[in-house]
């Protein structure tokens, strides 16, 4: 028995199994997984650097280094001819976009979690259960509806309407009722009654509790699905792509699809070098904290 | 309302936020009442209807106060009745509806427009005529009626009763015709008889008098060509007596022509029979269907096989450069989508790609990634792959590290190899835990929207199709292309929406299973 649990908790505790798969035929699998998870992304670094611009004649190690991409990206290149580019106004309008509808959206989602967690009121139950239903229904179907809804609300307030980025953010505001209220709920309840019922003696009301008591104990949740609702906004491209028209006032995932379209081959020099930009900020949040956001995905549904 | 207050006021103690909250309310309700009545001004009937239910329902939530705890919730209850549960009653009805090209306007807009058609009658009030023609190469006629009386029109312009020495018109000649009008110069009969423009004017306002030139020696009045019959809805064609039928929201004679524009109208089940009835549309969607279940299997079972291999591979917690490891194979995952995917666009390119020109270089061949539909498919199952591993990598390490390990240490004192306490223990306890999420990654897959769209949009193109079908669409890429890409057959939201509820009883009867799977319906009902 003693010298079974030494060998470590695990499935390698089998010797015939352990020798086989030893840790040297392992670290080789490692490599040549890392080789398909890594190589598209050292493919883009590459032909980010590379002056030839051209899919056909790109090498991993560029033949023509430099930063003629860069140069074309940001608009020093008087003589580039393929497609406009706004970069920079793009990646703005999208962080921009993307964290004002996180925000809102956050404060949105937890005190309706609130409510679903510490006060009792009829419909409740079945409140959170038709939350969950409503999700089932692909929000992509709902395009025609949220397009003329949109129009409409243009017509009369043309601040909201179509092309414009506070319309676009409205509707991503429809998705504030969704899972992150389960999310958010299933934390609230891990937070003992007895903090509420410290702030009730003290005859604070329960906006009161909320702010002062609960709020700071659901810092980590909120970052958690805070990143995530913020790296789904930025990301998302269908709602963008049917509420804005002006290529000033694209999202960078708009202008990127938009700006690929036709003569792909010459542009992709210049994609990639836009591509690694827009993507980078948010891969390094994601493997710095993938702990967290790992914690995140499984909550609710593996039971530790 | 004033019972309302008192009510409160002995309720919750401090009167100033009560005022406030009534304050806040009452700015809400004018804002909202200003917004309908813009609405009702552009005839935006169902915007009316649901800003009305979001404003009578946010006076009730906060002026009612037992209606306390949905307060918290006001501002997500609006969003989520505007942004979500509207647009789903929406798409239903428009599923019964002809709603698309074609048929846009409501009936009460395309009656005027039909109305407006005109045509020369064979009879009828006649007028000679003489024709001006200004510099510009605009056109004036002088018209004389049976009795004498003098008529000028001009297109665009109501016709007015004139007589020569008005202001701006000339003398009478000996026909009592002016010589000339200002700004016009007068044609002869000759060259205003092979005029090639002039009988193609109607000359007068549209809607009120038109008259055209019949020829050269007479003008005549326009007539409406087309009488709307509102108690047997019925249009009869003024010019030969065709009688025009309402069918399904466009005016048809029993022989098939038709009058444009046809208007909206709910049609039942005609978007839905259309799929079984219709051969064009029939043969890519049973394609599109097969491909749409597919897809997401091979997709969830190939990236949670590999997912899971990774977690067990590097799941001993000293596995030298474990977390380095992870962080590298995490990296897919980080990538937002619509970049990732069209990295692998570019890689996948059959002729300038990366990977076409390592596999030539190595084995003379490679595929054609965007041409051939086979390929095509194949490419997107090992980009959704790269995509999809990194998720079920996390989940099931996570999952594997909360298996309680006593349970490896009794099954190994029974014997067990390791293949068999895998097989009897890991991948039983792993399901139960991964279940849910791997049914939900399926629906997720089943509507992967962006990966289909952003690699090939659905490409290539199935031949024979009569819309835009192409071998890896599926439903809803499909439906987006229905509904927004005016291909041949032009935008069809009718057509668009009735597949949308089909993909939604699909995706529903998944997820019934899912709830099954797990016990989120219990956890609601606990009272934590």
């Amino acid at each position: 028995m003693s010298s079974m649990t030494q060998s470590g908790p695990s499935l390698w505790g089998s010797q015939k199994f352990r020798k086989r798969f030893g840790v040297g035929v392992r670290l080789v699998i490692a490599v040549i997984l890392i080789a398909f998870s890594v190589f598209p992304v050292l493919w883009i670094i590459s032909a980010s650097f590379d002056n030839s611009q051209s899919l056909a004649s790109q090498k991993l190690i560029p033949v023509r280094a430099g930063l003629d991409n860069y140069r074309d990206l940001f608009g020093l290149n008087p003589d580039y001819k393929f497609g406009d580019l706004f970069y920079w106004k793009w990646l703005w309008n999208s962080v921009k976009i993307a964290t004002i509808s996180t925000v809102l959206s956050l404060s949105i989602t937890t005190l309706a979690a609130y409510a679903f967690s510490r006060l009792r009121f009829a419909g409740r139950v079945a409140m959170l259960k038709g939350i969950l239903l409503i999700q089932v229904f692909p929000n992509l179907l709902a395009l025609v509806a949220i397009y003329l809804l949109i129009f409409q609300t243009g017509e009369i307030i043309p601040g909201l309407g179509l092309n414009s980025h506070a319309g676009l953010i409205l509707v991503y505001l429809g998705g504030s009722m969704g899972m992150n209220i389960w999310l958010m709920k299933g934390f609230l309840d891990t937070i003992p009654r007895a903090i509420d019922e410290s702030g009730m003696v003290d005859g604070a009301s329960n906006f009161r509790i909320f702010w002062t008591l609960l709020l700071p104990l659901l810092r980590p949740i909120l970052v958690v699905i805070g990143i995530l609702s913020f790296i789904g906004i930025y990301g998302d491209f269908v709602l963008a792509r049917i509420l804005l028209n002006d290529v000033d006032k694209y999202t960078l995932m708009v202008g990127l699809q938009i700006f690929t379209a036709g003569q792909f081959d010459q542009k992709w020099g210049v994609f990639a070098a836009g591509a690694l930009i827009g993507a980078l900020p948010i891969m390094i949040t994601y493997i710095s904290l993938q702990d967290q956001i790992a914690g995140g995905l499984t909550a609710g549904s593996v039971k530790e | 309302m004033g019972e309302l207050v008192a009510q409160k006021k002995s309720r919750q103690k401090n009167p100033l936020t009560q005022i406030i909250l009534l304050i806040l309310v009452g700015l809400f309700d004018v804002g909202a009442v200003w917004f309908i009545q813009n609405a009702w001004s552009h005839g935006f009937t169902q915007l009316i209807i649901i800003i009305g239910i979001i404003t009578v329902m946010l006076n009730l939530i906060f002026l009612i106060p037992k209606a306390y705890p949905f307060r918290w919730m006001a501002l997500g209850l609006s969003f989520l009745i505007l942004f979500v549960i509207y647009p789903i009653i929406f798409t239903v009805y428009v599923a019964f509806t002809n709603y698309g090209d074609g048929h846009l306007l409501t009936k009460e807009q395309a009656l005027p427009i039909i109305e407006k058609a005109t045509y020369l009658p064979e009879e009828g009030k006649s007028y000679s005529w003489t024709a001006f023609k200004a510099e510009s190469g605009d056109y004036a006629l002088w018209l004389i009626n049976d009795d004498g009386e003098t008529f000028l029109g001009k297109p665009g312009e109501e016709i007015v009763p004139a007589k020569p020495g008005d202001s701006g018109i000339g003398e009478a000649d000996s026909k009592g015709i002016p010589v000339s009008i200002e700004g016009y110069e007068r044609l002869n009969g000759l060259i205003a008889a092979t005029d090639k423009e002039l009988p193609n004017i109607k000359f007068g306002l549209e809607g009120d008098q038109t008259i055209q030139i019949r020829s050269p020696s007479e003008a005549a009045e326009l007539e409406t060509r087309y009488q709307y019959d509102e108690a047997t809805d019925t249009i009869v064609d003024q010019s030969n007596g065709d009688i025009y039928y309402n069918v399904d929201g466009t005016f048809s004679t029993r022989d098939g022509k038709t009058i444009k524009p046809g208007f909206r109208t709910v049609v039942g089940f005609k978007n839905f029979k259309d799929f079984t009835t219709s051969p064009a549309l029939r043969g890519p969607l049973v394609r599109i269907i097969i491909w749409n279940f597919i897809f997401p299997t091979i997709s969830v079972l190939s990236t949670f096989a590999l997912g899971l291999t990774i977690a067990i591979l590097f799941n001993d917690p000293d596995f030298p450069f474990k977390k380095l490891i992870q962080s590298l194979l995490i990296i897919p995952y980080t990538i937002p989508g619509l970049i990732s995917i069209i990295i692998w666009r570019g890689m996948m390119n059959s002729e300038f790609g990366v990977i076409n020109r390592i596999l030539d270089g190595l084995i003379g061949w490679a595929p054609h990634w965007t041409t051939e539909p086979i390929w095509a498919q194949i490419a997107i199952l090992i980009v959704n792959l790269w995509l999809g591993y990194p998720y079920f990598m996390l989940v099931a390490s996570g999952a594997l590290q909360s298996i309680p390990s006593d349970i490896y240490e009794a099954s190994m004192i029974d014997g067990a190899s390791g293949w068999q306490s895998f097989r009897r223990i890991t991948l039983p306890l792993l399901l139960v835990a991964v279940g849910p999420l791997l049914i939900a990654s399926y629906v997720f897959n089943f509507n992967n929207f962006n990966l289909i769209y952003l690699f090939i949009s659905g490409g290539p193109p199935i031949v024979g199709a009569s819309t835009q079908a192409g071998h890896t669409d599926i439903l809803i890429s499909y439906v987006y292309k229905l509904a927004f890409e005016s291909g041949g057959r032009g935008v069809q939201y009718g057509l668009a929406s009735a597949i949308s509820i089909i993909v939604f009883f699909i995706v529903g009867a998944i997820t019934l299973v899912q709830f099954r799977f797990t016990n989120m319906w219990e956890e609601v009902s606990e009272n934590v």
